[in-house]
């Protein structure tokens, strides 16, 4: 999977759950939570989301590193790119 | 039933807690008595701001540290109570020269930012009406609350203004202030003032408006099942609750460093995130960040959090994250932990106990109550899943609404409504402009609650659901019509119902069932549509996490959605009483 087929992968998750904002619009280093108003259920649906979507699993630990655009791609490729080496 | 006990071995801290013998305390209480716990205002009267700040002054500890905020970025402010108290005064000072008076309404829709804590003791001071929003709410909520208050003032950031506010503030005249706690110079928005430069140029000292007991301090918000949100009146003397149950309840001392994690734009970040921890002279923790599990263990260790007060969603939340995630010595330092909201799942609690080393002491209570009525105690035994029982000077009881009175449910766990006997110093005094409907809450001296409940023999209560269509989500009240007027301004819907549906995480979700206009097609694209309009408008806490389609909702002869069939169905639970069902769902 490319860069460019999980940064579709997030924006489209971020859409279903914040159909009213642009999400490929937004800063990727700012913190979702305030660009898109989602509060922290929403967030937990984002990465259950993305775990059915792209079948990566995200410990709550890591829960942070995806808390911007930018972290969200570079997380699930590392772990998309280890999955497969 | 199978009831687990979860005996307690002697707390290991070297304080002795408030309340040691519950039947002993309870049974010699009286609020009268209770009374001399409160300095009073020098020369009379009585107010909340120098209950929390001034009167610590007097006894040399005004260095004690009042409030520590963790900000987002890392950043760390500390305020001693002289310098909340100081820093009170300019605000205070701030709003009277503005002409900004006694009852006079100042809202806040704030983060939890150190201006929050600020103004609401500063208003508090001038004799002003505090009413804290909560800055997640969309333009609608907040459009609501102000107008239904009369807003005056209101302190807010230039972001949440922009957004929320401008937008509609030409129909509220009389919002007379907008003060912007990030307002720079010569660059604000026209009609707003920077709090910055006017707190700068504000003295530092005031004289504390001589409040008497049953001025109007407090206004929240809270939903019911029809109308708009009601405006909960709460009074100077309602300190009196506030620092006893945080005392019996919460367990506070002034040795505490104390974690309340709820927003002061609901009830609990006020009573207990605000004012009870400071009328005991202990250290409140503020955090500015919303839940993080790593975040929330490092707090707890770092500022070496005593007593800590949450709610169950975040409990859930913990518990999804594992105990793995608990470093080593996290609850070394914490002797008590309560939680609020919402009833606490029995696995929760055991969870807890087992995985921090400390178990969640599950209380009861409402935005109309002011303060705790129903707790599980540090020195007590818990009953676990049990709310607890009620807090000395609280006289509760399961009744039955029977005509124009209430009859006493006296038999064990047999369900029935909750409800409080008249007069505690934190009931609410009213819903602002709605006295009738005030009075209604009201019966052969009882409040009833609209919460359904049972108690066992020991005199133990336990929850056993919400007596109308409220839905609880994340421990906050939801008013389905707020959420379905919302959605009817869309033009696609024609009808809608609201209801709320089980979540694991949040207890409840908040899930609405659409009905199309003719011209309408349901798809996808819709269904986002509606979301987003919804969320827009109400913001992520209130907006639905869910909308469906319905060809038809079902109704009754009057039209009314019949929101508990709907509920029903969802639940597969069976659906009762249906002769008023006139139009059924498709």
């Amino acid at each position: 999977m490319s860069e460019d087929d999980i940064r579709a992968a997030v924006i489209a998750e971020l859409g279903n759950i914040a159909p009213e904002a642009d999400a490929a619009t937004i800063n990727p280093e700012s913190d979702l939570r305030e660009e898109l108003d989602i509060d922290s259920l929403d967030f937990l649906n984002f990465v259950t989301a993305l775990h059915k979507k792209l079948g990566v699993n995200v410990p709550e630990s890591d829960y942070p590193r995806l808390l911007t655009v930018k972290g969200a791609i570079a997380y699930l490729a590392a772990k998309l790119g280890s999955a497969r080496a | 039933m199978e009831t687990t006990i979860l005996r307690k071995a002697r707390p290991a801290s070297g304080l002795r807690p408030n309340l040691g013998d519950y039947a002993a305390i309870y049974a010699g209480f009286s609020w009268q008595g209770a009374r001399y716990e409160l300095a009073g205002l020098p020369g009379g009267g009585l107010n909340i701001a120098y209950e929390a700040l001034d009167r610590h002054l007097l006894r040399g500890r005004g260095s004690k540290l009042a409030l520590r905020w963790l900000g987002k970025d890392g950043t760390q402010r500390d305020f001693s109570y002289a310098s909340m108290a100081r820093e009170t005064n300019r605000f205070a000072n701030v709003l009277r020269s503005a002409g900004i008076g006694n009852g006079d309404v100042v809202f806040t829709l704030l983060g939890r930012v150190p201006e929050l804590y600020i103004a609401a003791l500063g208003a508090l001071k001038n004799g002003s009406v505090v009413s804290p929003l909560f800055s997640v709410f969309g333009p609608e909520p907040v459009k609501t609350r102000m107008a239904r208050g009369g807003a005056r003032a209101v302190v807010t950031t230039r972001h949440l203004y922009e957004r929320k506010i401008l937008p509609w503030r030409d129909q509220l005249p009389s919002l007379a202030h907008v003060f912007l706690i990030d307002g720079g110079e010569g660059s604000l928005p026209p009609g707003t003032t920077s709090l910055k430069a006017a707190m700068a140029a504000a003295r530092n000292t005031f004289q504390i408006v001589k409040t008497a007991p049953e001025d109007i301090a407090l206004l929240h918000f809270t939903s019911g099942t029809t109308g708009t949100p009601k405006g909960a009146i709460h009074v100077h003397e309602a300190v009196l609750a506030h620092h006893m149950t945080g005392k019996y309840a919460l367990d506070l001392h002034p040795e505490d460093v104390f974690w309340c994690t709820a927003d002061p734009g609901w009830v609990t970040g006020t009573s207990y995130g605000i004012i009870a921890p400071l009328t005991i002279g202990a250290t409140l923790i503020v955090d500015e960040a919303d839940f993080d599990a790593a975040r929330w263990y490092a707090i707890l260790s770092e500022q070496k959090v005593t007593v800590w007060y949450t709610a169950p969603t975040a409990i859930r939340m913990l518990m999804r994250a594992g105990r793995e995630m608990v470093p080593k010595g996290t609850f070394d330092r914490v002797r008590f932990m309560a939680s609020v909201g919402e009833p606490l799942n029995p696995e929760a609690v055991l969870w807890s106990a087992d995985a921090l080393g400390r178990p969640f002491h599950d209380n009861w209570w409402q935005t109309e109550t002011g303060g705790i009525m129903i707790a599980n105690y540090l020195s007590q035994d818990i009953k676990v899943g049990s709310m607890g029982r009620p807090l000395p000077g609280i006289e509760a009881a399961i009744v039955e609404r029977d005509g124009e009175h209430v009859r006493i449910i006296t038999e064990p766990m047999k369900s029935g409504e909750l409800a409080l006997k008249a007069g505690w110093p934190s009931m609410f005094r009213g819903y602002l402009h709605e006295e009738e409907r005030y009075k209604k809450n009201f019966v052969d001296g009882w409040y009833l609650t609209g919460d359904l409940a049972m108690r066992d023999a020991d005199g133990y209560f336990w929850f056993v659901g919400r007596g109308d269509d409220v839905i609880k989500s994340a421990g906050h009240l939801i008013g389905p019509f707020e959420v379905e007027s919302a959605l009817m301004e869309h033009p696609a819907v024609s009808e809608v119902g609201v209801i709320g549906v089980p979540d694991p995480v949040a207890g409840e979700i908040v899930k609405a069932f659409v009905a199309l206009n003719p011209r309408y097609a349901e798809s996808e694209a819709l269904r986002k549509e509606l979301l987003g309009h919804a969320r827009l408008r109400l913001g992520p806490a209130v907006a639905p996490k869910e909308i469906v389609f319905r060809k038809n909702l079902p109704k009754t002869r009057s039209g009314k959605i019949m929101r508990r069939l709907l509920k029903a169905r969802e639940l597969g639970l069976p659906e009762g009483d249906i002769s008023t069902l006139e139009s059924d769902e498709k």
